[in-house]
């Protein structure tokens, strides 16, 4: 079982590979890219040039742009195979949980596999109710497996069973409340970065890397998706980092709060995001500044995930690689 | 006598700003950085002085800025208090403003509804103006939307509503809710306190509460020594279940605990469930071994230690040390003397490898244990009055040749005997478990709890909650030309979210569309 969930692994991250292929393809190859466009102007002159062209356009389908639909085919396909990646994702997990009889989140390999399968799971969430971000995908999947690579390379761990301080009710709650807020925080991101950018393209700047953001969503979508995924994320954060991890540490170590470098990094991330929303309900706060606390949140939650486990060790080093 | 007065409430201004509170927010953030990077003292004070042993000369400009104990600096608390301040400034008078919204009526509707960001345009409604306001109103009041229906002079009516005051509510409840927490974790660093201590298990090696009994202790400013709860505790049995690549599984700890008088034998407690007390509780951190050594002088005199030895290692290999400055005393003199006292380091092994290094275990349980004695004589440099440590022979009395080494290491098993060169005798009789435990009170942490559960509320609440406002007119029949019948009535209606709310579109146009004549009900427009 442990095997397999090792191949499903591998599994995983070939087809976010894939999907994220699709995605570029479909980025490339799409009408509102350079190539589509070019590809369709011919097609668009004939149509501006009179009545009987338009006719004889629509009357054969095989003029009718075939770079349009093949491109839409190609970012279903896309769609599919990260709905395929996230099933593997979650065989990954339930396979591990299996091999080492209990929930699988006890070391740190296992904690990303979580936290990223919370976040494509948020993502598909977002595609089926607006299904025009689509084009996002392409940074997700990036994201996935960038994560799942370094989490399957670095830190990845033998299955085994729990230690006695994980052996606890307080474990599952803590561990899940921070894994689906860190999951989403970290979709979140996505968002937040292709907000500058777009912001950026739609003022009219075009070097780059502005000019890749020519094909996603108008920056208003972005920045909303951001504080979305951020304002559903807070709550839970704070829930399972700064409630149920202190009602755990107090039971387990005697105080609830001990400024363990874990606890201080996911006290700087919830000070950081507690900025961001600040940030974005001040109205004479301008919302890339907003946005950039947000990307700042980010990297905060990237050190607590890699950084405190690799430099500082602590009380959480049964998190460790 | 206004300068500085206009000065200070600039200056109050400036601090309740929405600007100095993110500065001040991010200012903390950064703040809480040196803490993770630099061993702290009230965490690890071992790993402080390791510190100053690898940086001497950085370490004391380090200590002066307070960064050995940042959560305690001055920089630290100034930010924080800052912070607070400013909370407290931008809370108070929200506080006000809200308390008068809350108790506010809806206000009138504006004259020019269509200029509102959601609007409908007067479309023709049954009944007369009063009798179409009345059911908006009873629409509205079953959506829980504040209403106030007003008769204007000309005879129409308009309709005012309000919704999601929660929005305000919670974002004030988790303001409020954290400034509770820090008057809870104040109160909690007042008047708690903790101390850790090893428990050898056997009744000669009890615990009763109080300080000079821990090995390390912290008591709050408004502690006092005395204040402490009096109990004892004996660790009776010791269980520690291993895997077999030497993780632990589970550890238990067996104790007979007496507390007011009255004595209760066989209470456990485990890592993750500790032991509550009355007025303190007792958590299980680790396990280890103390081998009980004895030994047998020149003249005969038996004297036995049980010392804990500290674990170096996963697998329990421990090292520690077995002292016995009062040994050799002369019996025909009493005198002791002081280049006669013996003193053992040793290193215990709970299961030696079959063949190799000896002082390296292999397991944690005792399958094959093994313990290896250097021997000390001379003088162990008890008695200078310098605080010496239980667990290592004092080096400067090596160094300055006043205690020399007896013969070489030796490997003894459990019932084995070592005769020294003098034919003075020690036996490693065997050993005990002990528990590392703390011992902890923090009165304040059942209302930082409470706080922070409040808080969350307060803040799903201010993340959820829409504030927004609806107004209808009504306008009688007659009043316009275009009317067919004379007992129906004209409505408009218009739209306000006050707060940022992408569905008060949908939101509206299904109220509106319920008030219309055959609408549907209110429902779904929460």
């Amino acid at each position: 079982m442990a095997e397999l969930s090792d191949q499903l692994l591998v599994v995983t991250v070939l087809a976010y590979l894939v999907a994220m292929i699709c995605h570029a393809a479909e980025y490339a190859f799409g009408t509102k890219s350079h190539i589509g466009r070019a590809a369709l102007r011919p097609e668009r002159e004939l149509v501006m040039s009179g009545g009987p062209a338009l006719v004889e356009k629509s009357s054969d389908p095989v003029a009718e742009a075939p770079n349009p639909w093949r491109s839409v085919l190609i970012g279903r396909a896309a769609v599919a195979l990260t709905g395929l990646a996230a099933a593997a994702h979650i065989g990954t997990l339930i396979t591990r949980g299996i091999a080492a009889e209990r929930v699988p989140w006890g070391n740190m390999y296992e904690f990303i596999l979580s936290a990223t399968f919370i976040g494509i799971a948020a993502w598909l969430v977002v595609l089926v109710r607006w299904p025009n971000l689509r084009h996002l995908g392409l940074f997700v999947a990036l994201f996935q497996v960038l994560l799942l690579g370094v989490a399957g390379m670095v830190a990845y761990t033998p299955v085994g069973p729990l230690v006695p301080a994980l052996d606890s009710a307080w474990f599952i709650v803590h561990i899940a409340a921070v894994s689906t807020s860190s999951g989403i925080f970290l979709l979140g991101a996505v968002p937040a970065v292709l907000y500058l950018m777009r912001a950026g393209y739609e003022k009219g700047k075009r070097s780059f890397p502005y000019t890749l953001a020519k094909n996603v969503p108008a920056a208003a979508a972005l920045e909303r998706l951001t504080f979305r995924l951020h304002a559903f994320a807070f709550p839970i954060w704070t829930f399972g980092a700064l409630i149920a991890g202190p009602i755990w540490a107090e039971a387990s170590w005697g105080r609830y709060w001990g400024w363990d470098p874990k606890e201080v990094w996911a006290f700087i991330s919830w000070i950081v995001y507690a900025g961001y929303l600040h940030a974005r309900a001040t109205p004479s706060v301008k919302r890339n500044v907003a946005t950039w606390i947000a990307i700042i949140g980010f990297l905060t939650m990237l050190m607590n995930l890699f950084g405190v486990n690799l430099f500082f060790g602590g009380l959480h080093s049964y998190a460790d690689v | 006598m206004t300068r500085p007065w206009a000065l200070l409430r600039n200056s109050w201004r400036q601090l309740t700003s929405m600007r100095t509170a993110l500065t001040l927010l991010f200012l903390l953030a950064i703040a809480s950085i040196p803490g993770s990077v630099f061993p702290q003292r009230n965490v690890s004070a071992q790993q402080v002085s390791d510190y100053y042993q690898e940086h001497p000369d950085l370490a004391p400009t380090l200590n002066k800025l307070g960064v050995f104990d940042a959560y305690a600096s001055f920089w630290f608390s100034a930010i924080y208090v800052l912070l607070f301040a400013s909370l407290i400034g931008c809370i108070i008078p929200r506080l006000r403003e809200h308390w008068q919204a809350v108790r506010m009526t809806p206000p009138e509707a504006p004259r020019r509804l269509d200029r509102l960001p959601a609007s409908a345009p007067a479309e023709e409604t049954d009944g007369t103006p009063a009798e179409a306001a009345a059911r908006i109103r009873t629409m509205l009041r079953k959506g829980r939307w504040r209403v106030t229906a007003r008769e204007q002079d000309n005879g129409s009516w308009t309709v005012s509503a309000e919704k999601g005051h929660l929005k305000e509510t919670g974002n004030l409840l988790f303001h409020v809710a954290l400034l509770s927490v820090l008057a809870g974790v104040a109160f909690g660093s007042w008047y708690g306190w903790h101390g850790n201590r090893i428990l050898v298990a056997g009744e000669d090696t009890a615990f009763c509460n109080s300080v000079p009994q821990f090995d390390e202790s912290g008591l709050g400013a408004r502690v006092d020594e005395a204040d402490l709860p009096g109990f004892c505790l004996e660790l009776t049995d010791f269980q520690a279940e291993f895997l077999d690549t030497g993780m632990p599984s589970s550890f238990e700890a067996t104790v007979t605990v007496e507390e007011n008088g009255a004595v209760t034998a066989g209470r456990r407690f485990a890592v993750n469930s500790p032991l509550r007390l009355h007025g303190a509780s007792v958590h299980l951190l680790g396990h280890g071994y103390a081998p009980i050594i004895r030994y047998t002088d020149r003249y005969g005199v038996s004297q036995e230690r049980v010392t804990p030895f500290l674990s170096t290692d996963s697998m329990l290999t421990s090292d520690g040390v077995a002292k016995f400055p009062d040994a050799n005393v002369d019996p025909a003199t009493g005198q002791r003397q002081d280049d006669q006292q013996i003193g053992f380091q040793g290193i215990y092994v709970p299961t030696m490898p079959e063949n190799g290094m000896v002082v390296q275990s292999v397991f944690p349980a005792e399958n094959n244990p093994g313990l290896t004695l250097i021997a000390y004589r001379g003088n162990l440099g008890e008695d200078a009055g310098v605080p010496n440590s239980v667990y290592s022979i004092n080096q400067a009395q090596i160094d300055k040749g006043k205690l020399t080494q007896v013969g070489e290491a030796k490997l003894l098993k459990p019932g084995e005997s070592w005769t020294l060169d003098d034919g003075s005798t020690v036996t490693f009789v065997g050993t005990r478990d002990y528990a590392t435990i703390a011992i902890r009170s923090d009165p304040g942490q059942l209302f930082v709890l409470f706080s922070s559960v409040l808080g969350l509320i307060g803040l799903t609440l201010s993340l959820n909650g829409r504030r927004r406002r609806v107004f209808f007119r009504i306008t009688a029949a007659d009043l316009r030309e275009s009317s067919t019948t004379t007992s129906s009535s004209f409505m408009e209606a218009g739209g306000l979210p006050r707060t940022d709310y992408p569905g008060f579109a949908d939101e509206f146009a299904q109220l509106v569309a319920a008030t219309r004549p055959g609408g549907g009900t209110a429902e779904g427009t929460e």
